[in-house]
């Protein structure tokens, strides 16, 4: 992230500006305190207890963990679920929006539009994604079944079949965020000097090795920045599988904050969820730490 | 030389024509949902699909107000989005004064902090926040959703008004302190109206977010007349999910408020989105 820290060292006079800059933070700081720190830190206490919110939190040590990691079946079927959507849809938005941007910086005078086109479906999230996609993905009537049908295709029922479940709504939030995440491309293509590419061009290169050598080596910090957001976003997909199927059928969208959300305000199992929390930030904190590390081979600053 | 024009030419057709299927991905639901929220009964289940409907039955949006109580939804939404975008583009804007616009110990350390915080899964602070918020009776109110954004409002809008601030002159910021003006005159008078643009974007990005936001309503809000829109969609699909018709008119009513801004203030929304790649 040092990119986005200013490089110049800031002069060493800091006059009365250091107490003004504190004073000026100060709403993230106290907010931060009471809607961060605090609650990270009684979360983990949470967690080693035993904790329906009835009665006050009986400790039981690492119990919670325990079973979780050696006898909680949902748990390791939610990890796996949640990684396997985080895998399908990471690469694909990533490489599609980067296509997509590609295309549009392209485009000869006059098809902006598609820039415009690509981006509408970005208004679309949440719960008005889900039940549009709902209706879109019946496997009989909606908009895709239906029209392949007429070509005497077979298509597959989507979201009621386990295989498909869980690359249906990759799907789906590929249509909603492509367009958004094409812009952010777009802008870090748009400030890539011209001259690079001409200089592989009298080197007599093609458009793949002005795409290899020149466009993703200048824009990989913007590609893995994004990367780092998306598996993120990932890792919390929530309220797809909340409205639109429960996390069914046969569990095969049971997604990790899915499973979390029924543990803490199904069960009332507030110590169990609280270690689920907490499991999942370690993972979200070592799967980043690991692409920070993957990252020196590839990003250039 | 005539040949590699025609090399050029073609390459320019395939990516004109991967332009056309990417642009049909993107709009045909669109325009699907649109006629099937205008479709009566009979033509919903058709095969292949009927892109324009017989009869235009306007009613299907009428219909909606039955299912749920629409106009207090709405004003619930209204009501805590109003204030959420306040809190938000005061506060995170004042943050991004003390990170853009001032000089002080531990400034680059912190923001690396807050920038840092994006990480955190909002799932490890939701049960102690429930808590919380349930012992000092503030279930069923607005307040869990409002007040914790005047609280900063959040790394990203913090991180997007700094990055806009960096781009104000010192030299201006640096006159208006010999003439005597305070920090908080300096953030009002001079930097908050040059930063209209990025506090446009903030508000309706803002906006966005907290108009869907799904999550806090459901664990917040469990009485009904409380509820926003978003959650009240929610409840609807899982009600009456055979009404297509008016499920998509739900769902496009719902959507207005967006499709609306999203053409009146384009430019603003692009930014928004495209300024969370920029770097430096």
């Amino acid at each position: 992230m040092n990119t986005f820290i200013e490089n110049k060292k800031p002069k060493a006079n800091y006059g009365k500006q250091t107490f003004t800059g504190y004073l000026f933070a100060s709403p993230w700081i106290i907010g931060f305190l009471i809607f961060g720190l605090y609650p990270i830190g009684i979360s983990f206490y949470y967690s080693l207890c035993q904790y329906d919110v009835l009665r006050i939190p009986q400790f039981i040590g690492l119990r919670n963990y325990e079973q979780l990691l050696f006898s909680d079946n949902y748990f390791w079927l939610s990890i796996w679920n949640t990684l396997f959507y985080t895998a399908l849809r990471v690469p694909l938005c990533i490489a599609g929006s980067l296509l997509l941007a590609v295309l549009v910086n392209n485009a000869v005078r006059g098809v902006k539009i598609f820039r415009t086109i690509y981006f509408i479906p970005s208004i679309v999230t949440g719960v008005v994604l889900s039940a549009l996609w709902l209706w879109i993905l019946n496997p009989q009537y909606g908009l895709i079944n239906s029209s392949i049908a007429y070509l005497g295709v077979q298509g597959p029922l989507w979201l009621l079949d386990p295989d498909w479940s869980k690359p249906s709504m990759v799907l789906m939030s590929l249509w909603s965020i492509g367009g958004g995440r094409m812009l952010v491309f777009l802008a870090a293509l748009q400030g890539i000097p011209q001259h690079l590419y001409e200089v592989v061009e009298m080197d007599g290169g093609g458009w793949w090795a002005k795409f290899k050598n020149v466009t993703v080596p200048m824009i990989s910090p913007v590609i893995f920045l994004w990367t780092i957001l998306e598996v993120i976003f990932s890792l919390q997909v929530f309220v797809e599988a909340y409205v639109m199927t429960k996390g069914g059928p046969l569990n095969s969208t049971l997604f990790y904050n899915l499973y979390l959300y029924n543990r803490a305000f199904e069960d009332f199992d507030m110590g169990y969820a609280s270690a689920l929390a907490w499991l999942l930030l370690l993972i979200t904190l070592g799967i980043t730490a690991l692409q920070f590390r993957l990252s020196k081979k590839w990003v250039h600053y | 030389m005539n040949n590699s024009k025609r090399k050029i030419s073609l390459k320019n057709i395939a990516a004109l024509v991967l332009l056309i299927v990417f642009a049909l991905f993107f709009i045909l639901p669109f325009l699907w949902i649109i006629s099937t929220s205008l479709k009566g009964d009979t033509q919903i289940f058709t095969i292949p699909p009927q892109w324009i409907p017989d009869t235009f039955n306007w009613e299907n949006y009428a219909k909606v107000f039955d299912r749920m109580p629409f106009l207090i939804y709405l004003k619930n939404s209204v009501f805590i989005t109003l204030f959420i975008i306040i809190g938000t583009v005061f506060s995170s804007s004042l943050v991004a004064y003390a990170f853009g616009c001032l000089n002080w110990r531990g400034r680059n350390g912190l923001f690396i902090f807050v920038l840092a915080t994006m990480m955190l899964p909002l799932q490890v602070t939701l049960i102690p926040l429930f808590v919380l918020f349930k012992e000092i009776g503030w279930l069923n109110t607005f307040k869990p959703l409002i007040i914790p954004a005047f609280f900063g409002g959040g790394a990203f809008n913090i991180f997007l008004l700094r990055q806009f601030f960096l781009t104000i002159p010192k030299d201006l910021l640096d006159s208006a302190r010999i003439d005597g003006c305070s920090e908080l005159g300096i953030y009002w008078k001079i930097v908050l109206p040059l930063a209209k643009p990025a506090l446009a974007t903030v508000a309706i990005l803002t906006f966005m977010f907290s108009w869907n936001d799904f999550i806090s309503p459901l664990i917040y809000l469990s009485d009904k007349m409380k509820g926003t829109l978003a959650l009240g969609l929610g409840m609807f699909v899982g009600q009456y999910v055979t009404e297509w018709a008016i499920l998509m008119a739900a769902s496009l009513l719902m959507m207005l408020p967006m499709i609306l801004i999203f053409f009146f203030f384009q430019k603003y929304f692009i930014q928004g989105f495209t300024m969370s790649g920029l770097k430096e």
